[in-house]
């Protein structure tokens, strides 16, 4: 206790007692918050009532109090449900910070609290709606593999690995991502991918793709017969490894072949 | 002690007065040094070391051995095939096919091996005693020149090339026609371009026809924000000149909010904006499709150029020298999408002709 009164008045207590009061507050707040709402009901409108103050809470300060965007955020009239499914489901929304783009990150809502900002949003206008089960089954693998290269590999690479796009945009990894979040992002289009709504790419044809990522990019189903991928990005890795451990290589066996030999010491 | 080090100041008159010569040989900085004595190596005078050196040498072609072996049984071991009982995780390289890594590592270790032992070899136990080869003069003795120039003057005489023309003549205008053959041939190769980089397959009334479904679009199947591939009607996949036909035709289908389009003339080209463009670099013709619908630009996987499509197609980054043509569309009486003729200037990269 004397240590304690006697460090009272050492330049940093005043930080660490904010600290202290801060993670405490944080802390008390994410014990009990989320358990208030995940008592979700059934009832649609009980669902609309929760995801409407879950809204406001967490998405109004860009998008708006009912959703008709900011200029911080557009407007999520008519984006529908499966959008709000994709971007909050992928940890993407709410953002942390505006940029080119927003990246997938740790998701902070539960399936039942997701559920409700969904109903809220498709609340406010018509949009494609949460795909259910049967709608994302996985398809032909041989045929999406096919509609993949059209549509797909331009941006995301034959391998779906990625790539880079313009001013700091890229198209992200397609490894791990659930066959749900892929029939989303086809259908809703997120951020700055294009979408491929029902009209031009079918069902049939997303769940033929969805089964052409999955089996791609499942080390299991498709293990890598040479070995050592690289990311799988094509020329821009295979080749900065080339230039560095295979000419390294060679430059130094040249170094070892045409060094002097040590010669013997004279006595 | 060696030469360079008596080189100090005190005893360079001297080395001079040896050479018998003044100033001049002060001068002389360029002289060659000659070899500098031949030291020996430990195991040109150690018979053990020597003996080692033997061994090591030995030891790297008995690895080539081993790993040669280990080549074959690892063919007769190893089945290929994608399953995953055929493949095994090898830190850093991940899943592997056992048949290409035993293969890959067992030929590698068999060549590097008998490389590595010529070269300890070599190093160790072969001769390092410079030696010096003299060059020769390239230019030939004068009596060898003679005696040619002589030979060839008599030849020319015995063959009567000078004298018999009608030889000489015929024998120069059969040389001169063979190579015509050539050139029939070569023109075989195929005909000039002419002028299909100009044109395409599209044409007026062609229908655009879906490259995910094969089936003609209306315009409310390509919503706001969306990509579509389209190909003229009447292509199919399995037409034999399908890749040729493509590598022109080849377009995209986006469609923006119309007060986003900046370009009058391309927002009554599209309808109710729709817009249709190449899917072709203006720059050496990659196929571009790596659309972001929020900025509506287009990037050129290949050298970065990119492409504004709510401004004409114009270009805003990268070496392309035109923006990207656009195909002016429009609806049919059963409201189908169709092209209303070809595109209005040559898609693709310059040429030469091109204007
Ligand atoms: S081919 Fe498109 S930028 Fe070079």
């Amino acid at each position: 206790m004397k240590k304690l009164s006697a460090r009272r008045r050492h330049p940093l207590a005043a930080l660490v007692v904010l600290l202290f009061a801060l993670a405490t507050t944080g802390g008390l707040y994410a014990a009990f918050a989320p358990a208030g709402n995940a008592q979700a009901d059934s009832s649609q409108s009980l669902q609309i009532e929760q995801g409407k103050k879950l809204f406001a809470v967490g998405c109004s300060s860009c998008h708006a109090l009912s959703g008709e965007g900011t200029k911080d955020g557009p407007t999520l009239v008519g984006v529908g449900s499966a959008s709000v499914d994709f971007q909050v489901g992928t940890g993407r929304m709410p953002a942390q910070q505006p940029g080119a783009q927003i990246p997938a990150k740790k998701v902070i809502y539960t399936q039942d609290e997701i559920n409700e900002l969904a109903a809220y949003v498709a609340s406010l206008g018509a949009g494609p709606s949460i795909p259910t089960s049967d709608q994302y089954a996985a398809g032909d693998v041989a045929k999406g593999g096919e509609l993949f290269r059209t549509n797909c590999a331009q941006c995301h690479n034959f391998a779906g690995s990625g790539g880079a796009l313009s001013e700091g945009k890229y198209a992200p990894s397609l490894d791990g991502v659930s066959a749900k979040h892929l029939y989303e992002a086809m259908l809703t289009g997120p951020q700055n991918m294009p979408s491929f709504p029902n009209s031009t790419l079918s069902t049939q044809n997303k769940q033929d793709i969805i089964a052409y990522v999955q089996h791609t990019t499942d080390p299991a189903k498709n293990p890598s017969f040479g070995g050592l991928t690289l990311g799988a990005l094509g020329p821009v890795t295979e080749g900065l490894f080339g230039w560095i451990f295979a000419l390294g290589a060679l430059i130094g066996i040249a170094i070892w072949i045409a060094a002097r030999t040590p010669k013997a010491k004279k006595s | 002690m060696t030469s360079q080090d008596n080189m100090s100041e005190e005893h360079l008159p001297e080395a001079h007065g040896a050479h018998g010569g003044e100033l001049a040989v002060h001068g002389d900085a360029f002289a060659d040094p000659g070899l500098p004595p031949h030291e020996h190596r430990r195991t040109d005078i150690d018979e053990h070391a020597a003996a080692r050196a033997e061994r090591q040498v030995a030891m790297w072609f008995l690895l080539s051995m081993v790993a040669t072996i280990g080549f074959i049984a690892s063919y007769v071991l190893f089945k290929p095939g994608p399953e995953l009982k055929n493949t095994v995780y090898i830190f850093p390289l991940g899943h592997i096919s056992k048949l290409n890594f035993s293969l890959g590592m067992t030929l590698g270790i068999s060549l590097f091996a008998i490389g590595a032992g010529a070269v300890h070899w070599a190093r160790t136990l072969m001769s390092d005693e410079e030696h010096i080869a003299e060059r020769h003069p390239i230019e030939a003795s004068p009596e060898v020149r003679e005696q040619v120039f002589a030979d060839f003057r008599q030849g020319a005489k015995e063959s009567g090339f000078g004298r018999r023309k009608l030889i000489r003549n015929t024998m120069i205008g059969a040389m001169a026609m063979v190579p015509l053959s050539a050139v029939v041939l070569f023109r075989d190769l195929g005909p000039l371009p002419e002028k299909k980089l100009d044109s395409t397959e599209w044409a007026k009334g062609k229908r655009l026809v879906n490259m995910n479904t094969n089936e003609p679009m209306k315009a409310s199947d390509i919503t706001v924000g969306s990509l579509t591939f389209a190909k003229p009607e009447g292509v199919e996949e399995s037409d034999e000149d399908f890749q040729e036909v493509i590598a022109k035709a080849a377009v995209m289908l986006v469609r923006m909010q119309p007060a986003d389009i900046k370009d009058q003339t391309s927002a009554e080209w599209g309808y109710e904006g729709v817009l249709c463009y190449s899917k072709i670099c203006t720059h050496v013709g990659c196929p571009i499709s790596l659309y972001e619908q929020q900025t509506h630009h287009v990037l050129c996987p290949c050298h970065q150029s990119t492409f504004d499509l709510s401004d004409g197609g114009r270009v805003i980054f990268g070496p392309a020298g035109h923006p990207l043509p656009q195909l002016q569309i429009s609806v049919n009486g059963d409201g189908y999408l169709e092209a209303l003729g070809d595109f209005s200037k040559p898609v693709g990269p310059g040429f030469w002709e091109r204007s």
